[in-house]
């Protein structure tokens, strides 16, 4: 919204005051102004009232003219002018030899033959209006050589509001509340707008009007006649044009400054066609042409501005083509109402269609202000056209009541929420400016708030804290720390254990952390052949390449893969990220937190890559939680999971996840010559384990021994699982030394390390150990090699 | 006998000469002074003489036993030491020039801001909380009192699920089940509530360089009993100059959110030029960071908290947009991209 200065000092007088200054506070204290401000005006000068004295065709052009114009400085200039519009006797705007307009310095100039002294300028070269189609015609009775910048107002300062900054602020959506803030701010008083008395016309006749559904609060109307006027005066069609708005005959822009000055929308009727003014809905859909000449669908929800049974506006948002003022429109309806804000917003979203009217009736108005819109209109008609006459007196229905808003807190109360001093009459002061009315008895005030604020922006006393501080100035606070007690604060394990995993996937594995959507890509599983399954859905999303939720992190893992095909030889990527399993028993999706872990490599074997993987996991364990892992042996259950080496992880007794490897036919489209091995585990299941303690044991101070021991056979020994199953505390540990394959099978030398805490071993005393694990694997048919 | 010595010295300082490493000194010893050398043999050729010679010919001996041995250490130690110079002369020079390997890992340059932030918040006593990316209408709504009919409810900005669920537009659909969490031990035992609550958010909307459908925010909240607006301003100074680190100025205008009152719009000092005006800052000095504000009386009623005995503030950080401001990022798709040529740049930060 574009606000013009001049229009705001209508009511507030800034004399001696900064305006610049003044709006800067005012983006401070009430809404944003954009930044950049226009001064309007300042970029013309020595441009003048000018009359055409004689006009001559140019001898070889058809479009130009060869004037004298008389500048009030004693002389006649020439001009060659192009505008079609000169005639003898016209006053038009002249811009003089040494005036600027813009960038252009005016100069002595030839053109076809002749010399110009100076240029007769549009409206649009003065930067009043955007009308170039002729040269200006100014009808008011002025000296030649009056500066224009003296006749009209066209030096402006304007800003512009971004709407969004107002939309909890109804009472601003017009220059008169903005101007009430602007006279909180500067200290000064707020004039009243100048209006008629509507009660001289009470013995008139009724307008036959009746609302017929709550949805309009309501309705006040007024009927006017003997309109001869049609042009709007120069400084009003400026005003609208600063504002953003076109000027187009004297009734519209009326209702249109109407709308900019005090917030309410209003609309003129042909009276003709509105004899019984209904408001009300209708029970079945129709098509209704507004006029704009645009056909709009209604529906049952649409409030309707009727003519009896026939609709002729639609309430809040525009008015119909049928009921228009025409040409032989002798009588006016002026309408001027509140409407349900809900029902205006839902109406404009299903028509499509939004307009200044309903932005305003959006925001929840004033219903107060019907009645002094009204009375502001007439006024501000009968100063243009003296002999306009109001025929109806004013008809004006409410369909609801509103109690008036009292708040009552103390000093305290205040002093607590600001956490420092303001006085008692700095509190009067400021909420008396913005229009509240104030009682203080002691420490306690009780406020009541005015209409324009009461409609759904203040109602309740932290609202008032807001309108003391902000024109306090939140720049002028004194700020201090909080005085609250010590607490230890304990940190979520959760949260520990993702930046633990984290920062071991990373500093020890080298991994790399990526993020990815939460929904499944149609196109992007497509190419892999990976199919969607059932799962949540997004009902409404604008993009048609998603609506299911992920089950899985592994899968998008692959798309990433893919994606990433060519950036390493080998590399890993891991992702801590939510998925839906579904729905709960309760129906509320079982989200849950998943740690997807990825390894691609084409240099290494997918034997040595699961191992790898599997380390990294085992390493996570031992490393978060002192505790091993165990793996069971999976069925496949989606489509990208190989059959074959898919194991459940298990913790602890719980299952947190699975390893594998892909299924070939994904594998080869993320690319024919790599290897890839994925792990998912469920992140909270994992936080939830209880951490085994270290359990220190002071080592053997005693020599220990250490015995190899290699197996062939058609698989790799499980060797890991016999020790383990020898159940032997002089048993410190293992490592395997050597794998390798011949023609003979796949050999594996491992080497058990044993020690006493209070002796040195000899061989002898172990052998039966080492023995049993031997009689073990042999039991298997894995022969030790000798 | 005396021509018997000299000789065995010339002919060992001799071969002494020619002895190249410690296999020819070790012969030279075994040769001279082994049992079957000269020296030994002259002792033995000894017992043919009168007492009067043995005595000064023993003497002779035993001199040229002496000479041998510190001859033969001399050139013992004279060899190690040319062993070692031509040890160092053999190592070769290394250029350190050469291309490095680090194989680093990475994390998401989000991961990185959000853990700048967590410890600063850490540092000043908050709690970090985790929180579902499902949530319902009312968490992400009702309990911030955005009415019925808000337009942030319009079905354009939220992902809405089919079991009526949605996917939170906003961290502060945290706030409610923040302050149910601790509310008892704030009215029990007067610990404040102070804790952030970083999270993904998600909005329905069609993504650009500039709009993500998924992005981070962190909350924050602290409530107690006279939390003022004093506190708020304070608190967001300190906290975003830690954050940037420089000593920030910041500027509240009003804001209008639901769940605040008064809520603040809070601008921060131009990370570029400080304040005079530069390009980045559209020349007025002053970047939109963060929306902020007094917990609205309603907000803290649903989550249990009587308004008229305590008060607080709320904050939300845009996580993703302070890691693009950071790093420079431009895009704001690069993030969720999964491209790893963007990503693995972020090795790690503090």
């Amino acid at each position: 919204m574009f606000l013009s200065m001049n229009w705001i000092s209508d009511f507030v007088d800034f004399e001696g005051l900064d305006k610049l200054e003044l709006i800067r506070r005012f983006s401070l204290s009430t809404a944003e102004v954009e930044n950049e401000i226009f001064f309007k005006g300042s970029d013309i000068s020595g441009i003048v009232v000018a009359e055409i004295k004689s006009v001559e065709d140019h001898p070889e052009s058809k479009k130009l003219h060869l004037l004298k114009v008389d500048a009030g400085d004693g002389q006649l200039t020439d001009v060659v002018c192009g505008a079609p519009n000169v005639r003898v006797g016209m006053k038009t705007a002249f811009a003089k030899i040494g005036a600027k307009i813009g960038e252009i310095d005016i100069t002595p100039r030839a053109l076809a033959g002749y010399t110009s002294y100076g240029m007769c300028c549009s409206e649009k070269e003065v930067g009043i209006s955007d009308d170039n189609s002729g040269i200006m015609d100014i009808r008011e009775n002025v000296a030649n050589g009056t500066d224009i910048k003296d006749l009209y107002q066209v030096e402006d300062i304007v800003f512009e509001v971004d709407n969004k900054s107002l939309t909890n602020r109804p009472d601003l959506w017009g220059h008169y509340g903005i101007a009430r803030e602007f006279a909180a701010i500067a200290g000064r008083p707020l004039k009243p707008l100048e209006t008629v008395d509507l009660s001289e016309y009470d013995g008139l006749k009724k307008i036959d009007m009746k609302i017929e559904d709550s949805l309009c609060q309501r309705y006040s109307c007024l009927q006017v006649e003997n309109i001869t006027e049609n042009v709007s005066p120069v400084n009003m069609k400026i005003r609208l044009f600063y504002c953003g708005m076109r000027s187009i005959n004297l009734l519209a822009d009326l209702t249109n400054y109407l709308m900019l000055e005090m917030g309410q929308p209003m609309h003129a009727f042909d009276s003709r066609k509105v004899e019984k003014l209904r408001i009300k809905r209708f029970d079945e859909p129709f098509t209704f042409t507004t006029l704009d000449g645009a056909e709009r669908n209604i529906d049952e929800n649409t409030l309707m501005i009727c003519n009896g049974d026939i609709p002729v506006a639609i309430a809040g948002i525009m008015g119909g083509l049928d009921s228009e003022i025409v040409e032989d429109t002798t009588t006016l309806t002026l309408e001027s109402a509140t409407f349900d804000a809900v029902s205006i917003r839902k109406s404009t979203v299903r028509l499509g269609h939004r307009t200044d009217a309903s932005m305003r009736y959006e925001k929840c108005l004033d219903p107060e202000l019907t009645v002094l819109a009204i009375a502001r209109f007439v006024k501000l008609l009968q100063d243009i056209d003296s002999g306009v006459e109001v025929v109806s007196s004013l008809t004006d229905e409410r369909a609801f009541e509103y109690d008036q808003i009292n708040l009552t807190f103390n000093k305290n109360f205040v002093d607590r929420y600001t956490g420092i001093e303001i006085d008692n009459e700095t509190i009067v002061k400021t909420l008396t400016s913005l229009g509240f009315g104030v009682e203080l008895s002691g420490e306690d005030f009780s406020v009541s708030v005015p209409s324009w604020r009461a409609t759904k922006d203040v109602t309740m006393k932290a609202d008032i804290i807001e309108e003391i501080t902000r024109i306090y100035g939140y720049d002028n606070f004194d700020i201090h720390t909080t005085a609250t007690p010590l607490y230890p604060v304990r940190p979520a394990a959760e949260k520990t254990v993702e930046d633990r995993i984290k920062d071991i996937l990373v500093k020890r594995f080298s991994l790399h952390e990526v993020h990815s959507y939460v929904w499944a890509y149609y196109d992007e599983y497509k190419a892999l052949g990976i199919e969607i399954e059932d799962n949540v859905k997004l009902m409404n999303a604008t993009n048609p390449n998603i609506e299911v939720i992920r089950k899985s992190i592994i899968p998008t893992q692959l798309c990433q893969l893919k994606m990433n095909n060519t950036f390493a030889a080998d590399y890993g990527i891991f992702e801590v990220g939510r998925v839906v399993e579904g729905y709960r028993e309760d129906g509320l999706c079982n989200e849950r937190k998943k740690l997807a872990v990825s390894l691609f490599s084409k240099t290494k074997s997918v034997e040595a890559l699961y191992f790898e993987l599997r380390d990294i996991l085992l390493t996570l364990a031992a490393d978060i939680k002192h505790l091993p892992l165990t793996f069971k042996t999976a069925e496949a259950a989606h489509g990208y999971e190989h059959p074959k080496n898919l194991n459940t992880i298990i913790c602890d007794g719980k299952k947190l996840g699975k390893i594998g490897l892909v299924y070939p036919t994904v594998l080869k489209k993320i690319d024919k010559k790599a290897n890839i091995v994925w792990a998912e585990i469920d992140v909270t299941d994992f936080a939830l384990i209880e951490a085994d303690s270290i359990k220190y044991e002071e080592p053997s101070k005693f020599p220990g021994i250490e015995i190899d021991l290699s197996f062939v056979s058609s698989k790799f020994a499980p060797i890991g699982e016999a020790v383990k199953n020898a159940n032997c505390s002089l048993i410190k540990g293992i490592d395997v030394v050597d794998t390798y394959e011949d023609e003979n099978g796949k050999s594996i030398t491992s080497r058990i390390y044993f020690a006493h805490p209070e002796k040195t071993l000899t061989k002898e005393e172990v052998m039966d150990v080492v023995n049993g694990i031997i009689a073990e694997l042999e039991g298997k048919g894995i022969a030790l090699k000798k | 006998m005396e021509s018997k010595i000299s000789l065995v010295r010339d002919e060992f300082l001799a071969e002494l000469t020619k002895a190249e490493n410690s296999a020819d000194l070790e012969a030279i010893r075994v040769k001279y002074l082994g049992k079957k050398g000269p020296v030994t043999e002259l002792m033995k050729g000894m017992k043919d003489l009168s007492n009067e010679e043995k005595k000064a010919f023993g003497q002779k001996v035993n001199e040229l036993k002496a000479e041998l041995t510190e001859k033969l250490a001399e050139k013992t130690a004279f060899l190690k030491e040319q062993e070692i110079l031509r040890e160092i002369e053999s190592t070769p020079d290394f250029d350190i020039s050469m291309p490095a390997n680090l194989g680093e890992g990475s994390y998401h340059p989000v991961t990185l801001v959000q853990r700048q932030c967590e410890q600063i918040f850490k540092s000043m006593g908050f709690a970090v909380e985790d929180y579902a990316e499902i949530v319902s209408d009312y968490e992400c709504f009702e309990a911030l009192n955005i009415p019925k009919h808000h337009p942030a409810r319009d079905m354009q900005d939220t992902y809405y699920l089919d079991n009526g669920q949605l996917l939170k537009s906003h961290t502060s659909a945290a706030q409610n089940a923040i302050y149910k969490k601790y509310k008892d031990a704030l009215i029990n035992d007067g610990v404040p509530i102070k804790a952030i609550f970083p999270g993904r958010c998600f909005r329905n909307e069609a993504t650009d360089a500039c709009h993500e459908n998924t992005f981070f925010q962190m909350e924050g909240v602290m409530v107690d009993k006279d939390i003022s607006i004093s506190n708020l301003i304070y608190f967001m100074k300190t906290m975003l100059s830690e954050v940037f680190q420089k000593d920030l100025k910041v500027r509240l205008r009003p804001g209008f959110f639901p769940f605040v009152e008064p809520g603040f719009e809070l601008d921060i000092s131009c990370l570029i030029c400080g304040g005079d005006g530069c390009p980045s800052c559209k020349h007025s000095g002053w970047l939109e960071l963060c929306p902020c504000g007094m917990i609205h009386p309603e907000v803290l009623k649903a989550g249990g908290i009587d308004p008229e005995e305590y008060t607080g503030f709320a904050f939300g950080l845009g996580l993703t947009r302070l890691v693009m401001m950071k790093y420079g990022i431009k895009d704001i798709r690069d993030l969720n991209s999964g491209n790893l040529k963007t990503l693995t740049q972020f090795t790690d930060d503090e």
